[in-house]
C-alpha cells in the first residue's frame, strides 16, 4: 500500500492505479469524462485536472491529468487548488461551446454525467457567442437513438464499442472540431452489446430508443433490484416502472457477474411485459353444450375456485425453467413430488444432471463472468454463446486481451494506460479456440474456429484429452485432427488459467462428458493445483434451479405426457411453460387427447398467449419477473433474488400464489420468502438458500427500503383522474421494500441497491459511491448464494459414446440460436421482434451448389416424416455435411433433430425478395450476402 | 364615584360618535363578484399551459415542473410527434393539492407553465379540481410573448432542421477535411 496526500489528507492507495481512480475510490468528487472504470484512461477530455506537487516544499506545483498519473507512493496532489479548479471549469466551458440547449428534450437529462460534471466544475453561463457546430443524426436501428449534437468528443463510445466489445461499425469520423461518432452509413448497430452505449456515453448522444417511446425521467422510475431473465447467466438489472408499465432496463452492478454491462437481449427484451400478447385475465373454456369451446373470462375468486375444483383429483404438475424457484416449489408442494415433472425436454434434463454432477466435482471450478474475463486460454465447445448467453461472449472478448495485459506488465506499463497497452499489443491475443458447427460472432478474436459437427467435436475433444493425458480419451484417427488436438492441448497446458466454456443447448450428453474430460485431464498440469475453469451456459433464467429441484425427485416431461396420454390423471397443471418448445406436437396431442375413458383437464399458468396455452381449459394469468419476488439460480448454481418492481394488475398473481392453497384459518400470507425459507430447511439441494433473505435486524427491521427515489414526482396527481382522493400507497407484505419514496435512504443502507444515486451524482456513474473501491465489491448487498458445493471427489474421465453420423445423402442438423428471437419471452418485445428473423436453413456453399440451391431461395427440408420449406442462407463457414436450422417460434425443433435431406424448391421473385429482406437484418460474420447471386445456377 | 361615571359616560359618547362618523367613510368591503378586483399580473393563481409564438404547444414534457412541485400535484407523460417534437401526452394538475407556490413556473425551461391572476377556482366537487391538458392549455403565449424553446434547442423538429436554431452553423459534412 502506498500513501498519497490529497488536499492535506493522507490516503492509502494501490500504486498500480491512477490518481483519479484512487480519488474516486476514496469517495472524493473529481470530475472526469473519458476515463471509465472498465476501460482505463486515455487522457482525452482533460476534465480530471488536479495540481500535483513534487514534494512538501513545492508550493507551485503542476497541473496534471489525474487519470494519466500513477498514484505513486508519496504523491501530493490538490483537487481544490485554485488553478486546478480554474482549469477544470475552463475545460468544461470549452466542451460545452457547441452543446445544444437540449436538456429539457434530452433523454439523458436528470441522469446526465455531463450535467453532473458541469455542476461540479462550476460552469454556469455561456460566454461563447459564435455559432455552434451541428451534426445530422443517423438511424441506428430499433435500440439506440442518436443525437450527435450533444457529443463532447470524449471517445468513450468508440473505446467501448470497438475496443471493449469488438464492434466494427462505430467509428470516430471526420476531423478536428467536426469529429463525428457514428457509422460509415446509416444502419442498425451490429454489436450484440450496443445497448451499453446508453450507459457508457456520458451525454445524450446515445440513448435508449425503446425507453424514449414511453420516456420517464430517472427520478420518476420505480425500481428494484432484479435479475435478467434473458438467459441463465444471472446478470443483475434494474428495471424501471412508471404509471403501471415497465419503461426500461438498465445494468445493475454485480462484481462477479455482469459488472457494468448487459447484452442487448437483456436490456431491450422487456417489452413483452406490456405487449398485446400478455394474458391479462383468467379464462375458462365453457363446458356447456350450447357454447362449447367458448373461452369465458373469470374473476380472480372464480378462477381460484375453478382451479381448486378442477385440480382436486389426481394431478400432474409440470414445472418450468423460466418460472421462479418459488413457483416451481409451490407447484411441487401442491401436486406432491410423485406428480411433479420437469418442464424441460428429456435430453435437456439428462444434460443438466451431467452438468450438476460436474459442478459438484472437486478440482474443477465454475468460473463467474469476471473469472472468465481473466482466463488466459479459452476453449469454447459448440455453444454459440454470443447468441445463447451473450454476456459470456463479452467476457471472452476481454479474456483474449490478457495477452496484452501480460505484455504490458512485462514492459512495466500500467494496465490502466489503455491506449499504450493496445498500442503495445497490436493484434496479439490470448488463445481462444472455438469448436462450432458454423462460424460464430467470436471468430474475429478466435485463434482458430474448428468447424465441426457434434460427433466430430466429441472425437476432437477426446483427442485433446488424450494428448494432454494419454490415459484418457482416444487419440485422433487422422493426422489433421491429431495436429488440431495438439495445438489446442498445448495452449491449454501452457495457460495459467485455462478455461473451457460450453453449454447445454445442443442437448448432447456425450459432448458434455467429452468437454469435462478435457478439463479433468488438464488437472494434471494445473498451476499449483488450482482448479480448472469449466462452465456450461444455460438457456433459461432458472434452468439450474429447476434441475436442482428435480434432484429432489420428480419425473421427466416425457413421463408426464405419457401418463396423461394413458389417461392416468384428472388434471395437468403447466407452470409458465410452452410445451410445444419442449417436445414434439404428437406427444402433446396424445397427452391432451388422453384416452377414450377420459382426458385430463389442462390448467396453464402463463404470462403470454401462445398456441399451446390456447388449448388449455383453464388459463391463469401470472405476474412477470418485474411484478413478483422471485429467486433464480444461474449457471453457476448461484441463487439470486429478483425483487418486485411494481404492483401488478389486480387480475395477475405470482405463480406461487395461484398454486398455494389458501388456508382461511392461517393468518400468515404465503410469500416468496416463506416458500424459499421452507425449501431451504427441507430440501438438501437448497440448503443455505435462506441466506438470500435480507437480514431483518437493526434499521432494516424497522424501515423498508424505498423503491422510489426521493425526487419521485406526481404522487398526488398520477391517479387523480380516476379518483382525487388519493389512495394509500400499496403495501408490500412480501418483501423488505416499499412502493414509496419513504424509508431507509440509500446513503444509510444500500443493501437493496437498484438505481444508484448520490449527492451530485445523478447518472449511473454514482455506482462508484457504493463500491468499496472502483471495480470492487458493493459495500453492502448480497451477491447471491452458491447452492452447489464441490463435494464429489475428482472423477476420472467418463466413457463417451460418440454421436451417430447421419445416413448417406442426408445432412446432420444443428440448431441455430439467435440473441434476438431464441428466448421465448424477450422475443415478444417489439424492439427485439424488429431485430429477429423467421426460420431459415443454413448450408455450406459447395453443398448448396451441388444441390442447386441459391442464396435466399427456398429449400425443402425433410427427415422422412416431416417436411418444411425454408429460406436458404448460404454461409462460407459451416461444417461439412451439416446444415443449420433456425426454428424461431414457428418450427418445432424436436421434429427435425437428427438428420435431414434437403432439396431445392422453385421460388418466385417475391419469395426471393422477402427472404433477402429478412436476411438483411441478420448479423453474422461470414454470410455471402454481399455476393448473394453467387449460388444461382 | 363621580369621576368613574364621568370617565365611562364620556367614553361611551365618544365611541358612539366614532361609529357614527364611520358611516361616512369610504367602504372597505369589496363588492365581489359584482365588482371584480384588479389583480397584479404577477399574482400566483390558476395555472395555464401556454403556446409559443407559432401557436404550438410550448410544453416539451421535460418533467421539471413536476419534480419541482413541493406537493407533487403535477403528472404528465412525454410523447413525441413524427418529426421529433416532444409534447405531453397528458398533463394533469390536481388543483385540490396545489399551493400556488409558483415553483413550477420557475422550473419551466420553456415558459409553458404559468400562473395567472385568476383565483376563481372553487368547486363543489373536489374531483372537478383535477385539470387535464385540455383544460389547462390556452391559445396564446401568456405572460411571455417571444420565447420559443425549439428555436433555441438543437433538436430537429418539423419546420426546423439541424443548424437552423439560434446561433447554429449548418450541419458539418463529415467527409470534408476543410477546417
Ligand atoms: S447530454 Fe446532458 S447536458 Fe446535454 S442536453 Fe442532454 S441532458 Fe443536457
Ligand atoms: S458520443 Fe458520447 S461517448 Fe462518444 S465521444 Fe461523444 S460524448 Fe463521448
Ligand atoms: S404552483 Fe406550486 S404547488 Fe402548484 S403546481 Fe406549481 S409547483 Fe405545484
Ligand atoms: S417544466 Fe414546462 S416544459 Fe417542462 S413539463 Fe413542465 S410545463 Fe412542460
Ligand atoms: S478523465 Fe482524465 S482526461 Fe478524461
Amino acid at each position: 500500500m502506498a500513501k498519497i496526500t490529497v488536499d492535506g489528507i493522507v490516503y492509502e492507495v494501490n500504486p498500480q492505479n491512477n490518481l483519479l481512480q484512487e480519488c474516486l475510490s476514496h469517495g472524493l468528487d473529481l470530475p472526469y469524462f473519458c476515463w471509465h472504470p472498465c476501460m482505463g484512461s486515455v487522457g482525452a477530455c482533460r476534465q480530471c485536472a488536479v495540481k500535483q506537487y513534487r514534494n512538501a516544499d513545492d508550493k507551485i506545483g503542476t497541473v496534471v491529468m489525474s487519470c494519466m498519473t500513477p498514484a505513486s507512493d508519496g504523491a501530493i496532489i490538490s483537487i481544490a487548488d485554485a488553478q486546478a479548479v480554474k482549469m477544470r471549469s475552463s475545460v468544461i466551458e470549452s466542451l460545452m461551446i457547441s452543446h445544444p440547449h437540449d436538456c429539457p428534450v434530452c433523454e439523458e437529462g436528470g441522469e446526465c454525467h455531463l450535467q453532473d460534471m458541469t455542476q461540479m466544475s462550476g460552469h454556469n453561463y455561456r460566454r461563447y457567442d459564435f455559432k455552434k457546430v451541428t451534426h445530422r443524426n443517423q438511424n441506428l436501428g430499433p435500440f439506440i437513438n442518436h443525437e450527435m449534437n450533444r457529443c463532447i468528443a470524449c471517445y468513450r463510445c468508440v473505446r467501448y464499442y470497438d475496443d471493449y466489445a469488438g464492434g466494427k461499425d462505430l467509428a470516430a469520423l471526420g476531423a478536428h472540431h467536426h469529429v463525428y461518432f457514428g457509422r460509415q452509413e446509416e444502419g442498425t448497430l451490429e454489436s450484440e452489446f450496443s445497448g451499453n452505449l446508453v450507459e457508457v456515453c456520458p451525454t445524450g448522444v446515445f440513448t435508449d430508443k425503446t425507453f424514449s417511446e414511453h420516456y420517464t425521467r430517472k427520478w420518476d422510475l420505480q425500481t428494484a433490484p432484479s435479475i435478467c431473465t434473458g438467459c441463465g447467466a444471472g446478470c443483475n438489472t434494474t428495471p424501471g416502472e412508471r404509471y403501471g408499465t415497465l419503461r426500461r432496463i438498465v445494468n445493475r452492478y454485480h462484481h462477479d457477474l455482469n459488472g457494468y454491462f448487459l447484452c442487448d437481449r437483456g436490456r431491450f427484451g422487456y417489452g413483452f411485459n406490456s405487449s398485446d400478447n400478455r394474458i391479462t385475465e383468467a379464462s375458462l373454456v365453457s363446458s356447456h353444450a350450447d357454447e362449447k369451446g367458448v373461452r369465458k373470462p373469470l374473476t380472480q375468486q372464480e378462477a381460484q375456485r375453478q382451479f381448486d375444483a378442477l385440480t382436486a383429483g389426481d394431478v400432474v404438475g409440470i414445472g418450468s425453467p423460466r418460472a421462479s424457484l418459488e413457483s416451481n416449489l409451490a407447484l411441487r408442494a401442491r401436486v406432491g413430488v410423485k406428480n411433479f415433472y420437469a418442464g424441460f425436454s428429456a435430453e435437456q434434463q439428462r444434460c443438466m444432471q451431467a452438468v450438476i454432477a460436474i459442478n459438484r466435482e472437486q478440482g474443477l471450478h465454475c468460473p463467474d463472468i469476471r473469472t472468465l474475463e481473466q482466463a488466459d486460454c479459452v476453449l469454447v465447445v459448440n455453444e454459440d454463446i454470443t447468441n445463447t448467453s451473450p454476456r459470456f461472449a463479452l467476457a471472452l472478448r476481454q479474456a483474449v486481451r490478457n495477452r496484452a495485459a501480460q505484455l504490458a506488465t512485462d514492459a512495466r506499463i500500467p494496465l490502466w494506460q489503455d491506449a499504450a497497452v493496445r498500442e503495445l499489443a497490436q493484434n496479439e491475443l490470448s488463445p481462444l479456440f472455438i469448436l462450432s458447427p458454423q462460424g460464430t460472432r467470436l471468430d474475429d478474436v478466435a485463434t482458430e474456429t474448428f468447424l465441426s459437427t457434434i460427433a466430430q467435436q466429441v472425437a476432437l475433444l477426446s483427442a485433446i484429452a488424450n494428448t494432454i493425458d494419454a490415459s484418457v480419451g482416444t487419440a485422433a484417427t487422422d493426422e489433421d485432427s491429431a495436429e488440431q488436438a495438439r495445438r489446442i492441448a498445448a495452449a491449454l497446458i501452457s495457460a495459467t488459467k485455462p478455461t473451457i466454456v460450453s453449454g447445454t443447448s445442443a442437448g448432447s450428453e456425450a459432448l458434455i462428458h467429452a468437454t469435462a474430460n478435457v478439463a479433468r485431464a488438464l488437472r494434471k498440469y494445473s498451476v499449483q493445483s488450482a482448479a480448472i475453469n469449466l462452465c456450461f451456459a444455460m438457456p433459461e433464467v432458472n434452468t439450474m434451479g429447476l434441475a436442482l429441484l428435480m434432484e429432489e425427485g420428480g419425473g421427466t416431461l416425457d413421463e408426464a405426457l405419457q401418463r396423461l396420454a394413458r389417461g392416468n390423471a384428472d388434471a395437468a397443471i403447466v407452470l409458465e411453460n410452452d410445451l410445444s418448445l419442449r417436445t414434439t406436437p404428437a406427444a402433446i396431442d396424445a397427452a391432451i387427447a388422453g384416452t377414450d375413458s377420459g382426458s385430463a383437464v389442462w390448467v396453464v399458468i402463463d404470462q403470454l398467449h401462445n398456441s399451446f396455452n390456447a388449448r388449455a381449459q383453464l388459463l391463469l394469468p401470472v405476474t412477470s419477473f418485474a411484478e413478483q419476488n422471485s429467486t433464480f439460480v444461474n449457471y453457476e448454481g448461484r441463487a439470486q433474488s429478483s425483487h418486485q418492481v411494481f404492483p401488478a394488475d389486480a387480475a395477475l398473481r405470482p405463480g406461487y400464489e395461484w398454486l398455494t392453497p389458501h388456508d382461511p384459518l392461517s393468518p400468515l400470507l404465503t410469500t416468496s420468502e416463506t416458500i424459499l425459507f421452507h425449501s431451504a430447511q427441507t430440501l438438501a439441494a437448497f440448503a443455505g438458500a435462506e441466506k438470500l433473505l435480507p437480514p431483518r435486524t437493526g434499521m432494516q427491521a424497522l424501515m423498508k427500503s424505498p423503491r422510489q427515489l426521493h425526487r419521485y414526482s406526481g404522487r398526488t396527481a398520477m391517479h387523480a383522474h380516476s379518483n382525487v382522493h388519493e389512495s394509500k400507497q400499496p403495501t408490500d407484505r412480501q418483501s423488505p421494500m416499499a412502493f414509496s419514496m419513504e424509508g431507509l435512504s440509500l446513503q444509510k443502507d444500500s443493501s437493496l441497491l437498484s438505481a444508484a444515486w448520490a449527492p451530485g451524482w445523478n447518472s449511473n456513474q454514482a455506482i462508484s459511491k457504493f463500491q468499496d473501491e472502483i471495480n470492487g465489491e458493493l459495500k453492502q448487498g448480497c451477491k447471491g448464494v452458491h447452492l452447489l458445493q464441490r463435494t464429489l471427489p475428482p472423477q476420472s474421465a467418463m466413457a463417451v459414446n460418440s454421436a451417430k453420423a447421419g445416413k448417406k445423402g442426408t445432412f446432420v442438423v444443428y440448431f441455430i440460436d439467435h440473441i434476438f428471437g431464441s428466448d421465448e419471452l424477450s422475443a415478444k418485445s417489439p424492439a427485439i421482434t424488429a431485430r429477429s428473423v423467421g426460420p431459415y436453413l443454413c448450408i455450406g456453399k459447395s453443398e448448396a451448389t451441388a444441390l442447386g440451391l441459391h442464396q435466399h431461395g427456398l429449400a425443402r427440408v425433410s427427415n422422412g416424416d416431416h417436411v418444411v420449406e425454408l429460406p436458404v442462407l448460404i454461409r462460407q463457414r459451416i461444417a461439412a455435411g451439416a446444415v443449420g436450422i433456425y426454428c424461431g417460434a414457428e418450427i418445432n425443433r424436436h421434429l427435425f433433430a437428427g438428420s435431414v435431406s434437403v432439396a431445392p424448391v422453385n421460388e418466385d421473385d417475391n419469395v426471393l425478395a422477402r427472404s433477402r429482406q429478412m436476411f438483411s437484418d441478420l448479423i453474422i460474420n461470414d454470410s455471402l450476402i454481399n455476393n448473394s447471386e453467387s449460388g444461382r445456377g | 364615584m363621580l369621576r368613574l361615571i364621568k370617565d365611562t359616560l364620556i367614553s361611551q359618547v365618544v365611541t358612539l360618535w366614532r361609529v357614527f362618523v364611520h358611516a361616512f367613510d369610504k367602504t372597505d368591503t369589496v363588492e365581489y363578484p359584482d365588482v371584480q378586483p384588479q389583480m397584479a399580473a404577477r399574482w400566483r393563481g390558476r395555472i395555464i399551459l401556454s403556446r409559443d409564438p407559432d401557436g404550438e404547444e410550448r410544453c416539451v414534457a421535460c418533467n421539471l415542473c413536476a419534480v419541482a412541485c413541493p406537493v407533487d400535484c403535477i403528472a404528465l407523460q412525454k410523447a413525441e410527434d413524427d418529426e421529433g417534437r416532444w409534447y405531453p401526452e397528458f398533463f394533469r394538475i390536481n388543483f385540490s393539492r396545489c399551493i400556488m407556490c409558483g415553483f413550477c413556473e420557475e422550473a419551466c425551461p420553456t415558459n409553458a407553465i404559468q400562473l395567472t391572476p385568476d383565483f376563481e377556482m372553487a368547486e363543489y366537487v373536489r374531483q372537478d379540481m383535477v385539470w387535464e391538458k385540455e383544460d389547462l392549455l390556452i391559445n396564446g403565449t401568456g405572460k411571455y410573448h417571444d420565447y420559443n424553446f425549439y428555436r433555441v434547442a438543437g433538436k430537429k423538429i418539423g419546420g426546423k432542421d439541424k443548424g437552423e436554431a439560434r446561433n447554429e452553423a449548418p450541419p458539418v459534412d463529415v467527409r470534408s477535411l476543410l477546417p
